[in-house]
């Protein structure tokens, strides 16, 4: 395309917003709604799902060494849990350091337990790690048929309920963001439809004197893309602001807990970057799909 | 330059518009198209440049065949075709000469040949004092000037119209009839639908009647040969 042609759809794109203005003000207005809403919604789910996360990478396997195993076998059965492909880390951590931690974590009561530090119980003990938290349960599952291995733990049955709740909260979150994004695409094809039904004529006329469809999809193309960018302002500027300010008032609430909300930075920017990237996606979709039924393709 | 064979044109609602029409035309010709209102007259243009396909038969412009052609190539062949419509089709928040200009716009001409021939061509039409007016602003005859400068600005070698005189008083319409009249004496092809029997009567070319979807009558310089 030669510039001085591009140049003319983009001014052309330009005229038509002003000439639309009530149009172009609707539409907008539909995707900066659409957008507040998905942008909070993407808000909470992210960090929902930062929150999960934690919670998940905190869940680890413990593989309780056979006490009758010898130092090669422990160290066989290391590198046989080291090599299967799911796992993230396996850390050993010797029956003194198990009874120490028992201890501590007891508090005066485990003064009691001290006796044993003579001849201690407890079995040596493979902490692993899997690299993707859902796949604990198989891999537990897996290492538990393995030689040399007395027990293994990763809280049967309190994992299981909390995986559950995690990808049912994921599920219904991501359900409501792309059913939110469907409505604000028909929403918007169905604005800019009515300000393309009004510039039938002009489309008419461009095909009857011979302009490609490209040549007359461009403009509207750029125009779309306005709409969405314009639409995609406000809701930037007001996700990221309560974002901030949101952060600012809980943050220091839930200082101590072992859940977090994400950083405002980076997070406000992708947040941002997103919500821009779906408005000129929105507006671009909305209007190719409206000029579509005037081209005979 | 054009020429139809054997050309049906059935609609999906089961109207059959055009059936069995066999015609050619060659270039530099002045043809009426007459017959009463649903003939098939506007069905008959309109494959003319493609508007419409027909549903058997063969149409070919300039060597071109009509019918197979790909629709991202309709553009294309438009650029060699006006056409020019009753209702003028102009774009109303464009002035005189952008709504000429636009034509050469829009198929991407080189700016720099465009004011001279949009000038040229307004010339032609006698509105070049009228650059500056929106068609809101012209009258009647004025506004079809506007339109048949724009289908002529590209110099195509065939010019379409269809009841370009419906919607003018009978001065006006003779000012636009001398306008084609200049247009075919410059060696294009026009193709006219009308019901203006005057005209056809008076300003003698080819004549080519449609009743029920068949041409009944095609002379060379005949009359309009119905009672209205």
């Amino acid at each position: 395309m030669k510039s001085n042609t591009f140049l003319r759809h983009v001014r052309e794109s330009f005229k038509s917003l002003g000439r639309n203005g009530w149009m172009t003000f609707a539409s907008a207005s539909a995707v900066t709604v659409t957008l507040i809403l998905v942008g909070v919604f993407f808000a909470i789910m992210m960090n929902l799902n930062h929150m999960a996360s934690s919670i998940e990478s905190d869940v680890e396997i413990r593989v309780y060494i056979d006490r009758t195993a010898s130092e090669e076998d422990a160290t066989a059965l290391e590198e046989k849990i080291a090599a299967l492909p799911k796992v993230d880390s396996v850390t050993f951590s010797g029956k003194d350091e198990e009874l120490d931690s028992l201890i501590s974590s007891l508090g005066e009561e485990g003064e009691a337990f001290k006796l044993f530090q003579q001849d201690n119980p407890l079995n040596d003990v493979y902490v692993v790690q899997a690299k993707t938290p859902s796949d604990t349960i198989p891999l537990a599952e897996e290492i538990d048929e393995m030689e040399f291995t007395a027990n293994v733990n990763y809280g049967q049955g309190t994992v299981e309920n909390l995986f559950s709740t995690i990808n049912f909260g994921r599920n219904i979150g991501i359900i409501l963001i792309v059913g939110l994004l469907f409505t604000a695409m028909f929403l918007i094809s169905n604005t800019i439809k009515i300000t393309i039904v009004s510039r039938r004529r002009e489309i008419e006329i461009m095909r009857l004197v011979g302009a490609t469809n490209s040549f007359i999809r461009w403009p509207f193309f750029l125009e779309g893309l306005w709409l969405g960018l314009l639409g995609s302002v406000i809701p930037v500027i007001s996700v990221g602001t309560a974002y901030y300010y949101f952060y600012d008032y809980v943050s220091p609430k839930l200082q101590g807990h072992f859940i977090q909300l994400l950083e405002v930075t980076p997070f406000i920017y992708q947040v941002g970057a997103i919500l821009i990237i779906l408005g000129a996606i929105i507006g671009v979709w909305g209007s190719l799909m409206s000029v579509r039924k005037f081209l005979k393709i | 330059m054009l020429e139809m064979k054997n050309v049906y044109k059935k609609y999906k609602n089961g109207v059959t518009a055009t059936n069995g029409i066999d015609v050619k035309i060659d270039q530099g010709e002045f043809v009426y198209i007459v017959g009463p209102s649903g003939a098939g007259k506007s069905t008959f243009i309109k494959m003319m440049y493609r508007e419409e396909k027909p549903t058997s038969g063969t149409i070919t412009l300039n060597g071109i065949d009509m019918g197979s052609l790909k629709n991202s190539k309709v553009p294309l062949i438009r650029r060699n075709i006006g056409v020019v419509f009753q209702d003028f089709k102009l774009l109303p928040k464009l002035n005189v000469y952008e709504n000429v200009a636009y034509t050469l716009e829009v198929i991407e001409e080189n700016p720099k040949n465009i004011k001279k021939k949009v000038m040229d061509t307004l010339d032609l039409v006698g509105l070049k004092h009228k650059v500056r007016m929106f068609p809101d602003e012209l009258s009647g005859g004025e506004q079809q000037r506007v339109s048949i400068a724009r289908s002529i600005v590209n110099q195509p070698k065939l010019v379409i119209a269809d009841e370009p005189t419906g919607n003018l008083d009978p001065d006006t319409s003779w000012e636009i009839m001398n306008i084609f009249e200049e247009i075919n004496t410059r060696g294009t092809t026009v193709i006219m639908a009308t019901h203006n029997k005057t005209i056809v009567n008076t300003m003698k070319h080819r004549v080519i009647a449609i009743e029920s979807g068949r041409i009944v009558r095609d002379e060379q310089r005949g009359d309009y040969g119905y009672e209205i």
